[in-house]
């Protein structure tokens, strides 16, 4: 009797968690190897949401390409616009003027709270505090209104062009932040009192799911994850970008590495970000927010005036090559690079305002009529919501990219969910799963 | 405007070297391999036709820092086959099946690699140039009872399922 007693608990089973699990999300399957509820050996599948983000971009010009980058992390598509929008610059060689630079960043940082009261929120929902999801998700949605008044969509956002950004800030949207700031802060501080030291919280998340900072190295950890495990690493202080470098914030890192470190960690993250918008939008500076097309007079009209002389003209004036360099201009500009006029497309009111506008638009996104790039290769990452968001881009001097590598910052933790599972609870997949923040979008690309 | 620091210095390694190349890196204190990709560029005609990319980064755990970065890159093709380093760096497990997923790169050690975002009956690797962007796949449909012939169900040992 005793013998087969223990026989039966030696004996594993198979459970087959998701993808139609509502804590999977829908996207994620986990094969668990399961002793009682002991955790024995888990399989992560993954690519259920697999669009081919990078098959498409390969098809697209340089600038279409950013639409696609919103359904990356879709609960932070801002970040997502503007890490590419950068790479593509960083291979173009062009500047974004500062102002556009200041808007960029103060987009990314309300992403990022999104990002983190989705994460917290949702996490927290799963554990049983619905509270706190209704609590969070009604600030983000103040962040959605504001969000859809600065690009026009809530999530579709494609707010960055190659050279600057869609539009300028609205009126008044600094004393709109404010009063979302307000409404933020508050959600953040009652679901701090209903969570933080909630004993069946703590429970849950404190000690569960502990990864040691050489474990989160060596699986390529990155972001609030990384930091939880004591590890400052933060692309915005180690590759300062946009203007990262003027703003005071600090960095927020854990302890011990678990699920607990990572929701304190998100939780102070969220006021930092607060914080970086406040600044940027008390030093934000007046100015052009995108590179703008000059005024374009044929290339041998300004040899011309150079001949002459006229060395005001030269600088005033843009040259008019043939786009495709396949006409007459051929022979004599074999190796002329496209102008910064022809990389950013037109405002949207020059688009749909006046005949010039529109067909610069129309030939900007009409295929193997875009921007060229030479040939080159890049590499540029941002700190995204989950941590180093890359793009290695390549052009073979055409209108698009040849190869668009994206780096989906929580693959990495995915791939070590393994490590965090075995040997815990079925319970506490829950919690581990929560605080890895497994965007699909991002994930499977 | 000055290349990325983000992306380091350049180094080619010989693909048949890949492992030991890359475990001298580590040893120099690249503890986190960032990122592993590949490039194929079989359109520009070049061969070998695939450019798998290794980057790497020496992180500074107690303060943070990114105290530099290399970016490895190997010339491989159907002949030239790498060795895996999911031993150096366990984040290479995934990438390594997303290359041979997308790509088709194989690795000379991991005879049985799954694919990472595909399923197992997909024809082909999605990435490479000659694959044509609107292709079609045939339709797989349910699995009959037979669970051993089902990849999909099979991730863990067979035997484990009590049956």
């Amino acid at each position: 009797m005793m013998s087969d007693t223990s026989e039966r608990s030696q004996k594993t089973y198979m459970l087959n968690m998701g993808p139609a699990h509502p804590a999977m999300h829908g996207v994620v399957r986990l094969v668990l190897e399961l002793q009682g509820e002991r955790i024995v050996d888990v399989d992560t599948e993954i690519g259920y949401l697999h669009r081919a983000f990078e098959k498409h971009a390969e098809n697209e010009t340089w600038n279409n390409v950013v639409p696609w980058t919103d359904r990356l992390n879709y609960v932070s598509p801002l970040i997502n616009n503007v890490g590419y929008a950068m790479a593509v610059e960083r291979l173009a060689g062009i500047d974004v003027p500062e102002r556009g630079q200041y808007i960029r960043v103060i987009a990314c940082e309300i992403s990022r709270i999104t990002d983190h009261l989705t994460c917290v929120g949702a996490g927290a929902m799963e554990l049983g505090a619905f509270t706190v999801f209704l609590y969070l998700i009604k600030a983000r949605e103040y962040l959605y209104q504001l969000v859809d008044n600065l690009t026009g969509a809530r999530i579709t956002t494609a707010f960055t062009r190659v050279g600057g950004v869609k539009g300028d800030l609205p009126a008044d949207f600094a004393e709109k932040f404010a009063a979302i700031a307000k409404e933020i802060r508050t959600a953040v501080a009652e679901s701090d009192k209903l969570l933080t030291r909630n004993r069946i919280f703590m429970d849950r998340m404190e000690g569960t799911g502990i990864m040691s900072p050489a474990d989160a190295i060596a699986y390529g950890i990155t972001g609030p994850f990384l930091r939880s495990t004591g590890v400052a690493y933060d692309v915005r202080r180690a590759h300062p970008y946009g203007v990262y470098g003027k703003l005071d914030f600090e960095i927020p890192v854990g302890t011990t590495g678990d699920n607990y470190d990572r929701y304190l960690c998100r939780m102070a993250e969220i006021e930092q970000s607060l914080r970086l918008v406040e600044q940027c939008l008390a030093q934000i500076p007046e100015g052009k927010h995108s590179l703008e097309p000059k005024e374009i007079k044929y290339a041998y009209e300004i040899q011309d005036a150079g001949k002459h002389g006229d060395t005001a003209l030269l600088a005033k004036y843009a040259a008019k090559v043939d786009q495709t360099l396949a006409g007459m201009s051929k022979d004599d500009q074999p190796n002329t690079r496209v102008l910064d006029r022809k990389i950013t497309l037109p405002a949207k009111e020059t688009t749909y305002g006046s005949i010039e506008g529109l067909m610069n638009h129309f030939e900007l996104v009409m295929w193997s009529w875009g921007v060229k790039i030479p040939p080159s290769e890049t590499y540029f990452a941002v700190e995204g919501g989950n941590g180093e968001l890359g793009f290695h881009i390549v052009s073979d001097g055409g209108d698009g990219p040849y190869r668009v590598r994206c780096r989906p910052p929580c693959l990495f933790p995915m791939a070590a969910l393994k490590k965090l599972l075995i040997g815990g609870q079925i319970a506490d997949i829950i919690p581990t799963f929560g605080s890895v923040n497994m965007i699909a979008g991002e994930l499977d690309r | 405007m000055s290349d990325s620091p983000l992306r380091g210095e350049r180094r080619d390694l010989p693909a048949a070297e890949n492992h030991a190349a890359l475990a001298r890196l580590r040893a120099e204190g690249y503890n986190m391999l960032v990122d592993m990709t590949c490039v194929d560029y079989q359109a520009q005609g070049k061969t070998p036709r695939f450019d798998v990319i290794y980057r790497l980064m020496r992180l500074d755990a107690a303060t943070g820092d990114d105290l530099g970065r290399v970016e490895a890159h190997c010339a491989v093709d159907e002949l030239r086959v790498l060795r895996s380093v999911k031993d150096i760096w366990p984040a290479a497990d995934w990438l390594e099946r997303e290359s041979w997923d997308m790509f088709g790169v194989k690795f000379a050690d991991r005879p049985g690699i799954k694919r990472l975002l595909m399923y197992e009956e997909f024809a082909g690797h999605a990435l490479r140039k000659d694959y044509p962007i609107a292709k079609r796949q045939p339709l797989i449909g349910p699995k009959s009872g037979d669970k051993a012939d089902s990849p999909s169900f099979n991730i863990l040992k067979p035997t484990i399922t009590g049956e």
